[in-house]
Parts: structure tokens; C-alpha cells; sequence
């Protein structure tokens, strides 16, 4: 773990702790099973947007996507009667081609990921809402789904499968990124993409795979939200996700310049969001405050990191001159 | 109230200045002044403490201890805005031009002339830039966008704006790295001018030809102190480097150990896409050193990112120990034993951000990935072994490429490709801003890599390195190869004579 990750780790503790104090609720078996599914949903794409970040691009196609692909992934399933494992395949299968898309302009048409990407933004939600005019995709009443439920929604010692997804993903992605030939290439790009591929790194292989690794992560995700939510409103499902992400991803030590930031940053980053959402609803503040106190927090957290930099730059330079100071007083 | 000073008083006067950093000393105590209309270059291998001297001039850095007096006024430390009141002007290594601005917009950059509306008055600013422009003997007209200057005209642009903010000093840090022969010829000339209004300059070069040429004083700076000062009639070459290194250089030219063997390289009329219109056909045979000279713009690098894959050749055929090898990235360049040691290195060369170790890995991360996991303990092992045979000073491998100087970071560049298994290595400026120590290391190394059979083609601007290291020389002009020469044809004036094609 890097020190970033034990800060941010020790700062989730003591909110913890306080909420705790004040709502003893926090600790109850029902309230740390719910945030555990969120933290689980969110926590999901927010660990494929970490991939694109470290590249130093951005994807803001992410929240209409698991709109689009849960109105897909619900149609099949409920309207088609598309076996769900296949219909599952199917739906990853689309966001793939869809990351790859995204991919594929930004290196191969050099476009600029956050426009690419908030093009999706917009296309994708405005496709899923013209796909079912505005109404809401639901399942079939009385109809019901034991396995696909048991995969999705179920509970296994308490805790719910989505966080267990989360966690799996989460041990792959830190393989992936911090011990692989793959994950030094992407740190490589996102420190200085023209030197890495002077030193023979497929840069944009590299770049387009992290749009694939996001965009079928949150296809994922949209399978395990529209069966959370059992159906899936298109004009206000996955509103802000992209958002959520990115917020993770920086309260996780991420630069959005590249080449920075850890898996055990952003799923903490994924914790504490979900921790101060939960923290609003159990201390009876307003929960139309809940993005004014996100963003309190994200704003003092980054700032204090950076003061806290800073100040240990200072130190290390003080030291410097005293050792300087003694060199010179002492005898040749 | 500053007064000016009288023809034979100091204009600036340092004392005892020093700055430290954490773990290092990059001043202790350097003492120096500058008269009027005097031209002092300051001379000392990278890390000597030029730079931060200057920048401790020009308000960037402030010193740990010492004071500044400029027209006797005492200063403990000088902000940006008090440097430039005092007159003290820079014209930095790294041109500080806008290129989304015309000329007039950046002579009057941040104190822009206003009309009665408050509004920008551009007639107005580009009237009073003409005659600034006059001054430097520039050419170009006040409208010109900035863009389409070449790097001699930025600088001249960069001087004119330090005269018109009636600068006294001005500081030119490496300002002919980058300008070709004739421009720098220009840039002399101004210099001459400067001297000759009263303005002192104050000039800072590792090409020592330029210093003896132009220098009324040499400064010289060792480990951050001052290490003696030459008057004009002292002024030589082996003067200046015994000032800078403490000891006598040897000569450049290390005669090879092997004859020349067998063909490596093989161009056959290769058209680069920045010169579609010129073809090139060369051979490099191991053993041997071949130099690539030619004007800046004459095609040279491109010319080496095309044998490396980064742009493909349009057209030709290029072949690796008689095997067709047209690389259409510097990834096939690499499986192939192609390496390039790239001119700038901050852009291609390193991930300067990341650790000396990361960087030395970066290109062959298989070979210290049993199982596709990467191994710390290999990658360190690694960048060990490169840190003792090549001499990288630095605490340890973990410490990033930002923080070393540019010879260590070149020479982590070139641990980069020795680590692995080179077959050619195309080394384009290899010894661009580093220091006089480092560069006959450097040499060395390219020596003891032909000596064991490697291709090593060196393209250079320095007519010293490019005459003192190859063992033949290849001019190119507008992207072909207007001439080459065998040693006992090696001179100045046959490498120009080619270079600019005069007949």
C-alpha cells in the first residue's frame, strides 16, 4: 500500500468512527450490506476509469452507457426471453465494441478523449431513450430470475455478490496494473507517451485497451444496476456516474495529468464516497446536500494532500541547509 | 535611486551567494562582477551551478545566503519584477515566445499598449516594436506571426524584448544550441552591438569556439564554486577546459581497436516523408563511427526516426545485417537490435517522472517479467548493473530521472538500449547540453560499442565532436547526402563546404 492509500484509508476510519458516534445505526448488519452493494456497483466502473485516467484521458461515456446497456440488458432478458447468460455476453460483448470505438478515435483519428467521450455521453443516453421512448424497461411482472438473481443481488455471508464482484475485479485490475508488462506500459503512457513509444511500447494499443477495460467494466456494472434496481429508467439511470468515477478515482491519488494512481486508491476512493452518501442519510442532513458534501470533502482531501507535500518538500530542504550549516562550521 | 554606474565600476555585483537543496550544495559561495559593455561567459560543466546562479539573478530561485548589489543597491534575494527593474534580462535556453501571438504581441506581452477604450491599440504596439526589431538587425516585421520564426529569429525577438524593457544586463543561457552556423554568426554581431551600447551580456555555453570568439572575461564555476576567471588574452581553448574540469582534456579521437568488418546498416534510395523529394543511400559497417553532419532542418533526425520506425520511409529499402528490415514502428525497430538515443531527451529519450530503474526496464520489460509479473528485484538488478558500468551518479536507482543531471539522465537513456542487445544504435546529439566529463565518457562509449562490432552512427551539430569522434563523416543537406569524407579529409571547412553546398 502507498502512503496516499493509508491516508486515505485512516481518513475513511475516522468518518467511520464519527458517524458511528453520533448514529450507532452505521454499524448495523442491513446499513453495512447496503453501502457494501453500492460501494460494490460504483466501485466496479470506478476501477475501469482509473485505467483510462492513468493514460491521462478521461471517460465521461460511462454512466449513459450502463443506462443504454441495462435498457439492452433488460429487453433481452425480459422482452426477448434471451437466455441471461448469453444476453450478459451479449451486453459486455457491445460495451467492448463501444470502448473500442472510443479507443480507436482517440489514438488512430487523434481526437481528444473528453470530447469522444462526452459525444457518448450524449448518444448514448439520447439512444437509450429514444429506444424505449421514454418509458421505463422493466421485467415481465411476477417474472424472476433465481440464478441471474443469486449472481447479481444475492448474498453470500452477509455480503452482497456485487461487492465480491467488485473485489475480484479488483485483485485482477491490481495484477494487472502494478505487476504486469501491461500495467508499466500504461504507467509508462500516461508519464510521457512519446518517450514510451520511442522505447517500443504499442502506445496505442495500450491507450485503446484502457477504453475497452472501462467501457466493459461499466457494461458489467450495468448489468448488476438494472438488476438492483429491477428496471431501468432511461432519462435519469446512471445520471453522474462518469462523475462518481472520476471523483473516486481522484480522491484515490489519480492525476488526471497520467501516470499516477493506484487500484487500492480508487476502491478506497469508491469507499469513502459511498461512506459520505451514507453519512448524509444517517446524520439527517439533507439529502439534497449530498453533492455539496462530496465535493467539500473531495476539495479538502486533494488540498490536503497537496499542503502535506509541500510541507515535507520544505522539511526535507531545512534539513539540507542545517546538515550544510554543520559541514561548514566543522573543521576541514 | 539607482544611478548608472561610471564605464569602470561594477554594474552587478555578487558576493558570497549560495543555495542548497535538499542533499545538495549547488552554490557554496560564489563571488563575481560584471562591468559595463562587458561580455562575461560563464563556463562549467552541467551541474557547476550556472543555471541556478542565473536564475538566482533573475528572481527565480532565491539564494540560501549571500547579497546582489546592482548600482549599489543591496539586495538580499530579487523578486522576478525587481530583476527586471533593475535591468537584468534573460534569454533563456528555452525560448519563452508565445507562437499563438505576432511579433508585436510578444515584444509588449503582460504590458500591452491601450488605446482610450482600454482596449488593445495593435497599430500603436506594432510601431513602436519596428524599431526594437532594428536593434537586433532582425528582419522580420512586426505583424509576423511568431509561429512561422525560426529558432534564431524567436531569440532575436527574445534580445529585442529585453532591450526595449532597457535591460543592462542580459543573460543568454546555451542561445546557439539550437541556431545553425550563419545564425549564429548573426547572433555574434549582436552581441558586438550590445557591447557597444553599454549593455553587459552575460553568456553561458559549453561550445567553447563561441567563448574564445566573443568573451572579454571567462567565469569559470566547479561543484558550485568558483573556479577562476580568464582575461582576454587568456582566453583558449585548453584554458577554459582546465578552468571547468581541473585537469587537461585528451584529445577526442580515440582511434578504433578493429578494422571495419562486415556491412550492418544498408540504405538503398530511402525517401524520408519530410524530404519526399531527396533519396538516401548509405552503409555502416561495424567498427566504425559514422558521423551525420548537416544544418539544422537538413533532414538528419528525420532521417534517424526513419531508420528507428517512427515515421516509415515512403519509399527504398533499408536492410539490417542483409535482412530486409523496414521498421514501421520503434517497437519492430527494437525487436531488431535498432536503438535511438533521441535528441531530447525530455520528450522521447525518458519518463522523467519515474524512477531510474522504471526508465531502464521500459524497453524490454519481458526479460524481467518471468510469468508476465514483473520483477522488482530484476528491474533493480538490472539498473544496477547499468548504474556501475556506465557511472550514473545518483543516491539510487529509485530516484527519478528529473532529478539527475543531463549527463546521468543520458547515460540512463543509454543504459536503457546497453542493457539489452544493440546491433545498431543511432545516437542523435548524444552530447547535447552535458557537461565536458561526461561527453569524453561518452565518447568512449561509442568507441568501445563500434570496438565490439555494434553499428554506431552519431549525428551531431558540434563540429568539434562530429570531426574529433567519427571515424567517416556523412554531410546532409536538404535531405540527401551531399558529400562524405575519410578521416584525412576531416576539417571544418570541408563539412561546411558540404553543409551549406557552396561551390
Amino acid at each position: 500500500m502507498q502512503k496516499k492509500d493509508i491516508g486515505l484509508a485512516v481518513l475513511i476510519i475516522v468518518v467511520g468512527a464519527v458517524v458511528y458516534l453520533r448514529n450507532p445505526l452505521f454499524l448495523s448488519p442491513i446499513n453495512l450490506g447496503n453501502t457494501a452493494n453500492l460501494i460494490g456497483l460504483f466501485g466496479l466502473f470506478a476501477i475501469g476509469q482509473g485505467f483510462v485516467i492513468m493514460t491521462g484521458g478521461i471517460d465521461l461515456s460511462v454512466g449513459s452507457l450502463i443506462a443504454l446497456l441495462g435498457v439492452i440488458f433488460v429487453d433481452m432478458v425480459g422482452k426477448f426471453g434471451v437466455p441471461w447468460p448469453l444476453a450478459m455476453l451479449i451486453t459486455v460483448f457491445i460495451g467492448i465494441l463501444l470502448g473500442l470505438a472510443h479507443g480507436l478515435l482517440i489514438t488512430k483519428l487523434k481526437m481528444q478523449p473528453f470530447v469522444v467521450t462526452l459525444c457518448g455521453l450524449l448518444i448514448y443516453r439520447g439512444v437509450a431513450r429514444g429506444y424505449t421512448g421514454e418509458a421505463t424497461a422493466g421485467f415481465p411482472f411476477g417474472a424472476s430470475y433465481p440464478q441471474l438473481e443469486w449472481l447479481t443481488i444475492g448474498r453470500s455471508f452477509g455480503v452482497p455478490h456485487s461487492f465480491y464482484a467488485m473485489l475480484l475485479v479488483g485483485v485482477v485490475a491490481w495484477v494487472v496494473l502494478h505487476r504486469s508488462v501491461f500495467g508499466r506500459h500504461l504507467y509508462a503512457v500516461g508519464k510521457n507517451e512519446d518517450a514510451a513509444r520511442y522505447s517500443g511500447v504499442r502506445t496505442d494499443f495500450v491507450i485503446i485497451s484502457a477504453y475497452v477495460i472501462s467501457a466493459a467494466l461499466a457494461s458489467v456494472a450495468a448489468i448488476y444496476f438494472a438488476m438492483f434496481t429491477k428496471s431501468v429508467q432511461p432519462s435519469s439511470h446512471g445520471n453522474f456516474y462518469e462523475l462518481y468515477a472520476i471523483a473516486a478515482a481522484v480522491l484515490g491519488g489519480f492525476s488526471l495529468r497520467g501516470g499516477e494512481g493506484s487500484i487500492i486508491g480508487v476502491i478506497l476512493g469508491a469507499v469513502l464516497l459511498q461512506e459520505l452518501q451514507n453519512l448524509v442519510n444517517l446524520l439527517g442532513i439533507p439529502s439534497s446536500l449530498n453533492f455539496a458534501v462530496m465535493g467539500a470533502v473531495i476539495l479538502a482531501g486533494v488540498l490536503a494532500d497537496q499542503q502535506f507535500n509541500q510541507y515535507r518538500q520544505k522539511r526535507r530542504a531545512s534539513q539540507a541547509m542545517d546538515t550544510l550549516a554543520r559541514e561548514s562550521t566543522a573543521p576541514a | 535611486m539607482p544611478t548608472d554606474a561610471a564605464p569602470n565600476e561594477p554594474l552587478l555585483i555578487l558576493e558570497n551567494i549560495s543555495k542548497v537543496y535538499p542533499g545538495v550544495i549547488a552554490l557554496g559561495g560564489v563571488s563575481m562582477r560584471v562591468m559595463r559593455g562587458e561580455v562575461l561567459a560563464l563556463i562549467g560543466e552541467n551541474g557547476a551551478g550556472k543555471s541556478t546562479l542565473m536564475k538566482i539573478l533573475g528572481g527565480v530561485t532565491e539564494p540560501s545566503s549571500g547579497k546582489i548589489v546592482i548600482d549599489n543597491v543591496e539586495y538580499d534575494r530579487l523578486s522576478v519584477s525587481e530583476s527586471q527593474r533593475a535591468g537584468i534580462a534573460f534569454v533563456h535556453q528555452e525560448l519563452n515566445v508565445f507562437d499563438n501571438l505576432d511579433v508585436a504581441g510578444n515584444m509588449f506581452l503582460g504590458r500591452e499598449i491601450r488605446n482610450r477604450l482600454g482596449l488593445l491599440d495593435i497599430e500603436a504596439t506594432r510601431e513602436a516594436t519596428r524599431p526594437l526589431l532594428a536593434k537586433v538587425g532582425a528582419r522580420f516585421s512586426p505583424d509576423t506571426p511568431v509561429e512561422s520564426l525560426s529558432l534564431a529569429e524567436r531569440q532575436q525577438l527574445e534580445i529585442a524584448k529585453a532591450l526595449s524593457i532597457d535591460a543592462r544586463v542580459v543573460i543568454m543561457d546555451e542561445p546557439t544550441s539550437s541556431l545553425t552556423m550563419s545564425e549564429t554568426r548573426t547572433l555574434m554581431q549582436v552581441i558586438a552591438d550590445l557591447k557597444a551600447q553599454g549593455i553587459a551580456v552575460i553568456y553561458i555555453s559549453h561550445r567553447l569556439g563561441e567563448v574564445e570568439e566573443c568573451a572579454d572575461r571567462v567565469v569559470g564555476l566547479r561543484d558550485g564554486q568558483f573556479a577562476g576567471d580568464l582575461v582576454k588574452g587568456e582566453i583558449t581553448h585548453d584554458a577554459m577546459i582546465r578552468l571547468m574540469i581541473g585537469r587537461d582534456l585528451k584529445s577526442l579521437f580515440i582511434p578504433p581497436a578493429r578494422p571495419v568488418g562486415e556491412m550492418i546498416l544498408s540504405l538503398r534510395n530511402v525517401r524520408v516523408a519530410a524530404n519526399p523529394a531527396a533519396s538516401v543511400s548509405l552503409d555502416v559497417y561495424s567498427g566504425e563511427i559514422v558521423g551525420v553532419a548537416g544544418l539544422v532542418g537538413a533532414g538528419r533526425t528525420e532521417l534517424a526516426e526513419t531508420i528507428f520506425g517512427v515515421v516509415p520511409p515512403l519509399a527504398g529499402e533499408i536492410r539490417l545485417d542483409g535482412k530486409p528490415m523496414m521498421a514501421r514502428s520503434p517497437r519492430q525497430a527494437i525487436a531488431s537490435g535498432i536503438y535511438l538515443v533521441p535528441e531530447d531527451r525530455k520528450r522521447t529519450g525518458l519518463l522523467l517522472e519515474s524512477a531510474i530503474c522504471e526508465n531502464i526496464s521500459l524497453a524490454d520489460l519481458k526479460s524481467v517479467s518471468p510469468r508476465g509479473i514483473v520483477s522488482r528485484a530484476a528491474i533493480e538488478a538490472r539498473a544496477e548493473n547499468q548504474r556501475n558500468s556506465l557511472g550514473i551518479k545518483a543516491a539510487s536507482v529509485q530516484c527519478n530521472a528529473a532529478e539527475l543531471s543531463g549527463g546521468n539522465q543520458q547515460k540512463v537513456v543509454l543504459g536503457k538500449w546497453l542493457s539489452m542487445k544493440p546491433r545498431l544504435i543511432i545516437f542523435d546529439e548524444p552530447t547535447r547540453g552535458i557537461d565536458v566529463g561526461a561527453k569524453s565518457e561518452i565518447y568512449t562509449l561509442l568507441r568501445a560499442l563500434a570496438d565490439a562490432g555494434v553499428g554506431v552512427v552519431m549525428i551531431s551539430s558540434d563540429m568539434e565532436e562530429i570531426i574529433g569522434v567519427s571515424d567517416r563523416i556523412l554531410v546532409l543537406r536538404e535531405g540527401r547526402i551531399a558529400g562524405a569524407l575519410s578521416r584525412p579529409d576531416f576539417s571544418e571547412h570541408n563539412v561546411l563546404k558540404l553543409a551549406v553546398g557552396a561551390n
